[in-house]
């Protein structure tokens, strides 16, 4: 047994393209305006930015807590291709079953209501029948029975759920991420991270601990309650619409930064969005952590004139430590030069949404 | 010669205290190298040292420079005493001797980091609390450390950046650490400009 997708669903909506080699990836204009685009001002400062994770605006990335967009089939084929590379890129510690669980039933339950027209969950007693039509899957299962699945009930349903997953358990005072599937991540390794403690998978993050964020975010976190999530932006730049830039394969693409000229840099040189959420699982306590990554093109950013000049000061203006934690220090003279042909040096509205 | 002193640099980074005595009903002192030093100064301090030696098992190895202190500690008189000529094969015994532990057992740690911490991801995975290990970092401060590339996890590292011993690449050494796989991180330093190498620098003696 296997999870087999018979992708054939490309169609109208979901797109045929790839996030590694000819790298076809491309947000279609109407999704360009849709981008969760995460600067609401016209600096950044790291900040324990949370928010209720609500169904937000009509048309946007907000609509549903679970955004499936043009680029879900794509992404799943191109998670599938990870993990044949690399299985530990997906590990979860004995006793985070449960919460696998627990956050299968979350997501199947929230794709089925939004989105009924792709996915469909019925229940029979503990006799599940899920069925998820873009990845052409149709499965039936028994609830909390791992033998009924092809995969562990975590990995099972990460396999067909855009964003990587990371999940925590709570005890000692602290969170413990114990389990991961992490394929799309801004550099970092859930092998080496995964059984270690808020404050030390933290660590390598620079300023954030003498500010204190991270004190208070594990202070927030821990009153999270079951029913009432919160989500945060994060964000980064990568060459290339490349989602899996892990420092497992880092001496692969880690060369591609060197690869921009002034010519080719609106293309290639790509914002990177984690639109972040957390949700208390209602039978394990842990917590579920979604790190949804969306990727634009300086080209497509720039068609919205309000990100293009606030992007054009955010990238000059932020601190030489972040910039170099984000990884694009050298190549940031010329994105500033680049992007400062796209700012007529307007002010900007408050709130990130584009200016109708 | 006391406690290597750790700069303390990120959070995950471990840091060390001084071992004391406490009360238990099995005292598992595993050590390496200097860390023979931390067990007899901690005894030293004991005001119940008969008793503590009565139900002590003390598992030793020589350290990465040399240092061999087994005659000191087996002549300390405790009820069990093992010396390994290395510390892979000190690990065999450290596991067959925790399948008896009971609660109550407290365990001592002393010397390299590389000793302490496969010794502390061995006791943790038996399930007895973080909170009954003590660990004391003594001696050489050569670094264990995991290349995130291949995998492989080269021992005794003295230079930064070094050539992984598995795959080859040159290795920037981090201070971010594992204890789930009990070494630090490291990570390929000319990925962006193959072949610039800075010139190694001994950071860990």
């Amino acid at each position: 047994m296997s999870l087999d997708f018979k992708p054939g669903a490309f169609n109208d909506f979901f797109r045929d393209e790839t996030f590694r080699e000819d790298f076809t990836y491309r947000n279609s204009p109407q999704n360009i305006r849709r981008f969760p685009f995460p600067f609401d001002r016209d600096d950044y400062m790291y900040s324990v930015n949370m928010e209720p994770h609500v169904p937000g605006r009509k048309g946007t990335a907000f609509e549903h807590i679970l955004d499936v967009d043009e680029h879900y089939v794509a992404e799943m084929i191109d998670r599938a291709k990870v993990l044949a590379d690399d299985p530990l890129r997906c590990q979860s510690l004995p006793h985070m079953t449960l919460a696998g669980w627990d956050l299968l039933e979350l997501i199947m339950e929230a794709k089925a209501r939004d989105y009924p027209h792709w996915f469909s969950l019925t229940k029979d007693g503990k006799r599940w029948h899920w069925v998820n039509r873009p990845l052409g899957i149709d499965h039936t299962f028994t609830f909390l029975d791992e033998s009924t699945l092809p995969y562990g009930p975590f990995e099972y349903i990460t396999r067909q759920t855009q964003g990587d997953f990371s999940l925590q358990d709570e005890r000692d005072g602290t969170l413990w991420m114990d389990a991961g599937m992490v394929t799309s991540q801004a550099d970092w390794s859930l092998d080496f991270d995964v059984g270690m403690n808020f404050h030390e998978w933290h660590a390598p993050v620079p300023l954030a601990h003498e500010k204190g964020v991270f004190d208070r975010a594990l202070k927030f976190l821990m009153k999270l309650q079951h029913g009432s999530p919160v989500r945060r932006f994060n964000w980064t730049m990568t060459v290339n619409p490349l989602l899996d830039t892990a420092p497992e394969t880092y001496p692969i693409w880690g060369p591609t930064k060197t690869t921009l000229t002034p010519e080719n840099l609106g293309d290639k040189q790509h914002l990177r969005v984690e639109l972040q959420s957390l949700y208390r699982l209602p039978r394990s306590n842990a917590i579920a952590f979604d790190i949804r990554c969306y990727l634009a093109s300086f080209n497509e950013i720039v068609t919205v004139p309000k990100w293009a000049r606030r992007l054009h000061r955010v990238v000059r203006d932020l601190p030489e430590e972040l910039a170099t934690y984000k990884g694009f220090i050298r190549n940031r003279p010329a994105m500033v030069e680049w992007l400062a042909k796209h700012d007529d040096g307007a002010p900007t509205s408050p709130g990130w949404w584009p200016d109708d | 010669m006391t406690l290597t002193p750790v700069v303390p640099t990120i959070r995950s980074r471990p840091v060390y205290a001084p071992l004391e005595p406490r009360p238990g009903r099995l005292h598992l002192m595993v050590a390496d190298g200097e860390g023979a030093d931390a067990v007899t100064d901690m005894l030293a301090k004991a005001n119940n040292r008969s008793e503590i030696l009565a139900s002590a098992h003390v598992i030793y190895a020589p350290g990465p420079n040399g240092t061999d202190r087994s005659d000191r500690l087996k002549a300390l008189g405790v009820a069990q005493f093992f010396r390994a000529p290395t510390i892979p094969a000190l690990l065999p015994r450290l596991i067959r001797v925790l399948a008896d532990a009971h609660m109550g057992t407290q365990f001592y740690l002393a010397g390299t980091e590389g000793l302490i911490g496969q010794a502390e991801r061995e006791i943790m995975a038996t399930g007895f609390p973080v909170g009954a290990i003590q660990k004391e970092h003594r001696g050489s401060t050569v670094r264990r450390v995991q290349c995130v590339h291949c995998k492989g996890i080269t021992e005794n590292v003295a230079t930064d950046p070094f050539k992984c011993s598995h795959c080859g690449l040159n290795l920037f050494v981090r201070d971010h650490y594992s204890r789930r796989i009990a070494a630090f991180q490291g990570v390929n330093i000319d990925a962006e400009d193959p072949g610039q190498v800075p010139e190694p620098v001994v950071r860990f003696t």
